[in-house]
């Protein structure tokens, strides 16, 4: 099992925010590369390129559709929501975490 | 472990977090209350916060931004619903421009937070957050990397492991 690599690639490829904004449009799938190039102040090349990148991470793919290609995102809606809802829990877990500290903080300080 | 529960809803947008501190219910407030303690735990550490306008009586307007790692300063803003020293605050939040208008882009979000006694010197306090959007919380989150960061092997571990039992 070669994790590794996949890892840093899928989260290489959601590091950048036009790329998960590709990912979030893509989940529709109904916009090829040039339709979701409309979307962004850059060129229908660089576009292409982050559609690449999400490619490659396994996090996008192209489907055909009579004569047109589609992107289209490789996660149900749900599941994206499932983990953007794992992800806010530990950064709720972080703020209680800091949270503890501060008040346990005070309190040694007035023993 | 001071987390005590946590219930997400994927379809409805919402999580539930309760945790659970050695102190008074005066003291968790103030957590909320005083904005240079706020300060030191609403942004992790890579993304600290800074309130430029802090009160929590209703109908105010809450400011503050974040600094990230590249000097990044995204604005975000609370408008405060209600508020019930030490007991209760309900908090719609959004994100703002850097002029610190709201920016409506986004819908905002709500969080209601409640304080409350439990005996022996102990406070619970639980927060409800209502999600506007996915596209929202990718924005909330793309402001605490780090703490992304520490989950993400976790749960990339998890979709590629979803991904192989679909396959298989």
């Amino acid at each position: 099992m070669q994790l590794t690599p996949d890892i840093d690639r899928v989260f290489g490829a959601l590091a950048d925010a036009t790329r998960r904004d590709i990912v979030r449009r893509a989940i529709n799938g109904e916009e090829g590369v040039a339709e979701l190039a409309g979307h962004y102040p850059m060129s229908f090349a660089a576009v292409q390129k982050h559609v690449a990148v999400l490619e490659r991470a396994g996090l996008v793919s192209k489907h055909r559709i009579g004569r047109r290609k589609v992107v289209r995102t490789n996660v149900h809606g749900l599941a994206v929501a499932r983990r953007l809802l794992d992800r806010y829990e530990e950064l709720w877990r972080g703020r209680v975490d800091r949270m503890t500290a501060l008040v346990t903080e005070t309190k040694e300080t007035h023993a | 472990m001071t987390v005590t529960a946590v219930r997400k809803d994927p379809k409805a947008l919402t999580m539930t977090i309760t945790a659970e501190f050695e102190a008074s219910p005066e003291r968790v407030w103030q957590l909320w209350a005083d904005p240079r303690q706020l300060e030191r735990w609403w942004g992790p550490p890579t993304y600290p916060a800074t309130f430029t306008k802090h009160d929590l009586a209703p109908g105010s307007r809450v400011e503050y931004h974040m600094t990230g790692p590249e000097g990044d300063q995204p604005r975000g803003f609370w408008d405060i619903v209600k508020a019930d020293a030490p007991n209760s605050i309900v908090i719609r939040d959004g994100f703002a421009n850097d002029d610190g208008t709201p920016n409506t882009d986004f819908p905002v979000g709500e969080m209601r937070v409640r304080i409350e006694e439990i005996g022996d010197g102990r406070t619970r306090m639980s927060i409800d957050s209502l999600f506007p959007s996915t596209e929202a919380m990718e924005q909330v989150l793309a402001m605490g990397q780090e703490e992304g960061l520490k989950q993400a092997v976790g749960q990339i571990d998890a979709i590629l492991a979803e991904d192989a039992s679909r396959s298989s």
